[in-house]
């Protein structure tokens, strides 16, 4: 199959890939599935849900599965309930994401539910990129939803990245921890223009030893709003930790709000949140080095957001 | 090269105003190294920001081989050539030390980088990738500063407390590092902004900054013996009476 230079474009921005990867993927655009492949360790096939069910072998080791979607076509609002199973012990990376193009005036939707289940002793990286482009006034909006459990002894991290273009998104995580089992949750926000974010994630730490940290690095700029939530709750022995800094930029308005709840007199949580504005020194620190002030911002930000 | 004519600088506050650095006359020659000195809140850290650009000076010129730079902004002067070593610089979440070098001198390579990491007494295996956020101590934080200065490779490199918080062994590889680069280089000059009694001595010429003016300026065979005791009596102020070296 081949893909034309938009979706490469698209693909490369939510995914790192330049054409269809080896191993297992997924490609859907437009609301289906363009491209399936399975890999000898990970099965990708239709579900009850009628999304996705990627079933990833107990004991595999070091693989990675893509499931991108890209929407291209306006007015369209695609829906997806997508099922993963990391089997025992296995250790993979999935890399899930969307990007929207969108060059007219009419409204691209895509809402996604990932329910993800890192069975004991696996280990999980979750990558999830959002992107939008386009030359029209159409809105490009985005509402994920990724419900993940993590069993006894695994490890998850799940990393979202949201720099550009989406004019609305309500992002929502949602975890249940088992014994000794780990996640770290981090996310990584921009917004400009008039586009408004809504991040809420909740992490239920439930069994002994476990342990959850949420860590938000978001820049605002231009009239955009952005709303954080992030809760652990302990509900027995446990460590959580919740850490969200923002830069605030021109217009822009941020609530950030870090919520800890104990059920358990063993359990540990703690939380930082801090938003301000570039500090005046870094930038005369880098004007110093000769870069303009225009340049000074952008640095500090990609730094920030790296 | 740099030249500083009748140069002050005053704030204004509620109505009221009050002169910072006054009437300030100084030639700085390439090939020299000059030490600053003088008393805290003399003035010395505002006159090395206002030839920086940073502040911007309320009366007098600043020429820079001739050119009158007095309307130039920080960028234009770093790009002249003017260089600034922070007192304390500032701190930057996700810039690694490798990045911050490499903005300060682009060219470098990375096999450049790693030895002047050494140079400045930090191991690049351990550092190149470093957050230059809250990790760092503030004795790290100082060579990282110092060692993008040098690589600048500035017509002026301006160092302020350059010995602060840093080991006494990494100060005297960096003063050697910075007495070799620019002593007798007859493209650029250096100016320490420094207490150091090991540091004052060896530089070219002292000026000595008080309540904004220069008191004493001259070959350091001239002042250091007139601020030798005064140098050592600061120092044991700010130690308690223990012995600095």
């Amino acid at each position: 199959m081949k893909l034309e230079e938009l979706d490469k474009n698209l693909l490369n921005t939510i995914s790192d890939i330049k054409d269809i990867p080896k191993g297992a993927v997924n490609i859907r655009k437009d609301g289906q599935a363009i491209y399936r492949q399975s890999s000898p360790n990970i099965e990708i096939k239709t579900g009850e849900t009628g999304g996705l069910l990627v079933e990833i072998k107990p004991g595999t080791k070091n693989e990675t599965v893509h499931v991108p979607v890209i929407l291209t076509q306006t007015g369209l609002n695609d829906v997806v309930y997508n099922q993963f199973i990391v089997g025992e012990n296995a250790d993979a990376t999935i890399v899930a994401g969307c990007g929207i193009h969108n060059d007219s005036h009419g409204r691209s939707r895509h809402e996604g539910l990932h329910e993800i289940l890192v069975k004991e002793g696996a280990r999980l990286k979750y990558v999830e990129k959002h992107y939008g482009e386009g030359s029209g006034t159409g809105q490009k909006v985005l509402y994920p939803t990724t419900k993940i459990t993590v069993m006894k002894n695994a490890v998850a991290e799940i990393e979202t990245v949201q720099i550009k273009g989406v004019d609305d998104t309500v992002r929502i995580t949602e975890a249940y921890i088992h014994e000794k089992g780990s996640l770290k949750v981090v996310e990584r926000l921009m917004t400009h223009g008039e586009q408004n974010a809504v991040s809420e994630i909740k992490i239920n730490i439930e069994g002994q030893g476990g342990s959850g940290q949420i860590l938000s690095r978001s820049v605002a700029k231009d009239n955009s709003t952005q709303v954080f939530k992030a809760a652990l709750v302990g509900k027995n022995e446990c460590l959580g930790h919740v850490e969200c800094d923002a830069i605030i930029m021109d217009k822009a308005t941020i609530k950030a709000v870090p919520e800890l709840m104990a059920e358990d007199s063993n359990a540990v949580l703690t939380h930082e949140a801090a938003i301000g504005k570039i500090a005046g020194e870094q930038l005369i620190k880098l004007m110093s080095l000769g870069l303009t002030e225009g340049q000074a911002v952008d640095t500090i930000l990609e730094g920030f957001l790296k | 090269m740099l030249h500083l004519e009748n140069l002050s600088f005053s704030v204004h506050n509620n109505g009221d105003s009050k002169q910072i650095i006054s009437d300030i006359n100084l030639d700085i020659k390439r090939g020299k190294l000059y030490g600053i000195t003088g008393p805290n809140g003399g003035g010395k850290t505002t006159l090395a920001k206002v030839i920086m650009g940073i502040l911007t000076h309320t009366a007098g010129h600043i020429y820079l081989d001739g050119e009158d730079i007095s309307d130039k902004n920080i960028t234009e002067r770093a790009n002249l050539g003017i260089a600034y070593a922070f007192q304390q610089p500032p701190r930057f979440k996700g810039l690694t030390v490798e990045d911050l070098v490499k903005i300060a001198q682009p060219k470098l390579s990375n096999l450049s980088v790693r030895k002047r990491m050494r140079d400045v007494g930090l191991c690049p295996e351990d550092y190149l990738d470093r957050d230059m956020g809250s990790g760092l101590s503030g004795g790290e934080m100082k060579r990282i500063e110092i060692l993008q200065v040098l690589a600048r490779n500035a017509k002026l490199a301006i160092f302020d407390e350059p010995e602060a918080g840093v080991d006494l062994w990494t100060i005297q590889r960096l003063v050697d590092i910075i007495v070799g680069k620019y002593q007798n280089n007859p493209e650029a000059a250096a100016v320490l902004i420094t207490h150091n009694r090991n540091i004052l001595p060896i530089c070219d010429e002292i000026v000595v900054i008080e309540e904004g003016r220069i008191k004493h300026h001259g070959h350091r065979d001239e002042i250091w013996p007139i601020i030798r005791d005064d140098i050592v009596c600061q120092v044991q102020d700010t130690c308690r009476g223990e012995e600095i070296i």
